[in-house]
């Protein structure tokens, strides 16, 4: 049976760790590709590099991250953050990264998704959807872009949909609610997302006990958990988190 | 060329570091070319798993490498093909990623290698998610009990996979080392003779995959 994946995320800025909580007041926490290593060999099914230099054109730091990991790191990872165009993409899977993660430039340009599928394979292709819950009506979330700073007024579900359509093979869905609050993930939102697309949802945002990875795949129907700062700050090992969802009945991988 | 290298077959739509890396781990000396020369001359040939089949396998017929690929073969050289690296072992693939001339086997089929006999279909997508991405276990046959690419890897080990296609049901069993049950019954590691290959990503698997990469690199040097 494919187990639920456990995903730590690191966000990068100028090649070093950061944290943001809710997207502001970052700290530094190490060299990504260590820190991914340590995670590796912690049982991490796989992990994931948020690069929020967007602003920067300069990709050279985050090409040599890619690469570097790619020798030290013996699962898969995934290079996110700032990408504008296919081209980016492919410098970062050729330096070596197993799937690239595509959010705002996306938004923008949804043919990104499918010239990035068609060139790597859907396999390798994930759309990052910041969503929030739209203050008119509370079963809907609105797709944020810039690193959550700008609404789109687009409909989370219905651009999950779409970007599936167009190719993703992965959603990694973050609630910007939820996003460095520890009260959980988004699960109607989670779920939500999950029902309406054929393809593996990452949960991300939100992360603060063992329960709440649970009820991500349990309740958000999940196929992945993603967390960075319980994890960065030692609240819990990766396989702490494993033995508590294995005890829950959820599939995990624990031969590492 | 020095003796016992290994070639992982360069076809330019890159990730082959994590594949050099983790034989090199595993203690094997490793050239990543398209050299055809080269590839004919190995002492064994890894071809990794990247991209679509049609496109993989245009680009190795146009610039030599399939035919330097079926050289060594003829020549008993240890092969391991790594997910696409697999399918383009086998006659044919329904992956399509355009239009292309007309095949023996109808629209839809581009040829492979024809090194082993069987088809490379997609995973029916339904209840489960197509791609199928993530850890899941392999399950090994009789005929991979004997599998020398399999030695010291564990029934029921969690290994990495992420592929839309496998070879299709109807496949030989007696090639068949180990399956995986996802979508429905695939095989997870196919072997004859010294042609192995695998559906997952061996430089991707953690332990498990380190252990596979060692016992390649061990049947190469004989």
């Amino acid at each position: 049976m494919l187990a639920k994946r456990v995903i730590p995320c690191l966000d990068v800025r100028d090649g070093r760790v950061v944290k943001g909580v809710n997207f502001v007041g970052l700290r530094d926490a190490g060299d990504p590709v260590e820190l991914a290593s340590a995670y590796d060999r912690a049982g991490a099914d796989e992990v994931v590099f948020l690069d929020i230099t967007a602003t920067s054109d300069d990709r050279t730091t985050t090409v040599d991250l890619a690469s570097r990991a790619s020798r030290e790191l013996h699962v898969p990872y995934a290079v996110g953050g700032g990408f504008r165009d296919v081209a980016g993409m492919a410098r970062m899977i050729c330096a070596g990264a197993d799937k690239v993660s595509v959010n705002s430039a996306a938004v923008r340009d949804p043919s990104i998704i499918t010239s990035a599928a068609a060139a790597f394979g859907s396999q390798a292709v994930i759309c990052a959807i910041d969503a929030r819950r739209t203050v008119r009506d509370r079963d809907r979330w609105e797709v944020y872009v810039a690193g959550g700073r700008t609404a789109t007024g687009v409909d989370a579900v219905t651009w999950a949909e779409e970007a599936c359509r167009r190719g993703a093979g992965e959603i990694l869905l973050t609630s910007m609610d939820k996003d460095g609050t520890k009260d959980g993930f988004d699960l109607a939102l989670t779920r939500a997302v999950s029902r309406a697309v054929p393809i593996p949802v990452i949960a991300s945002g939100g992360v603060g006990t063992l329960e709440h990875f649970a009820e991500g795949i349990l309740e958000g129907e999940a196929d992945a958990v993603l967390a960075a700062s319980v994890f960065h700050f030692g609240t819990f090992t990766v396989r702490q988190v494993k033995e508590y969802l294995a005890s829950q009945g959820i599939p995990v991988r624990l031969d590492f | 060329m020095a003796a016992g290298r290994i070639v992982v077959v360069d076809y330019h739509r890159g990730n082959l570091q994590s594949v050099v890396r983790g034989l090199e781990a595993a203690g094997g000396l490793v050239t990543v070319t398209d050299d055809p020369t080269l590839i004919a001359g190995a002492a064994g040939v890894v071809l990794p798993g990247v991209g679509a089949f049609e496109d993989a396998m245009g680009f190795i017929r146009q610039g030599g490498q399939a035919d330097a690929i079926m050289a060594a073969l003829g020549e008993g050289t240890p092969f391991l093909g790594i997910c696409l690296g697999l399918h383009l072992l086998f006659d044919r693939g329904s992956e399509r990623s355009s239009e292309g001339g007309p095949s023996p086997w109808g629209g839809t089929w581009v040829p492979g290698l024809g090194v082993l006999s069987g088809s490379v279909t997609r995973l029916p997508s339904g209840r489960l998610k197509v791609p199928h991405v993530g850890w899941d276990q392999i399950h090994l046959t009789d005929v991979g009990q004997r599998c020398p690419l399999l030695v010291d890897v564990p029934e029921g080990g969690n290994v990495y996979f992420t592929h839309s296609f496998a070879v299709d049901e109807g496949v030989d069993g007696t090639l068949v080392a180990a399956r995986t049950h996802y979508a429905r019954s695939f095989a997870s590691c196919v072997w004859r003779d010294n042609v192995f290959g695998v559906q997952f990503h061996p430089e991707k698997s953690s332990a498990a995959g380190l252990r596979i990469l060692s016992n390649f690199v061990r049947i190469v040097r004989g």
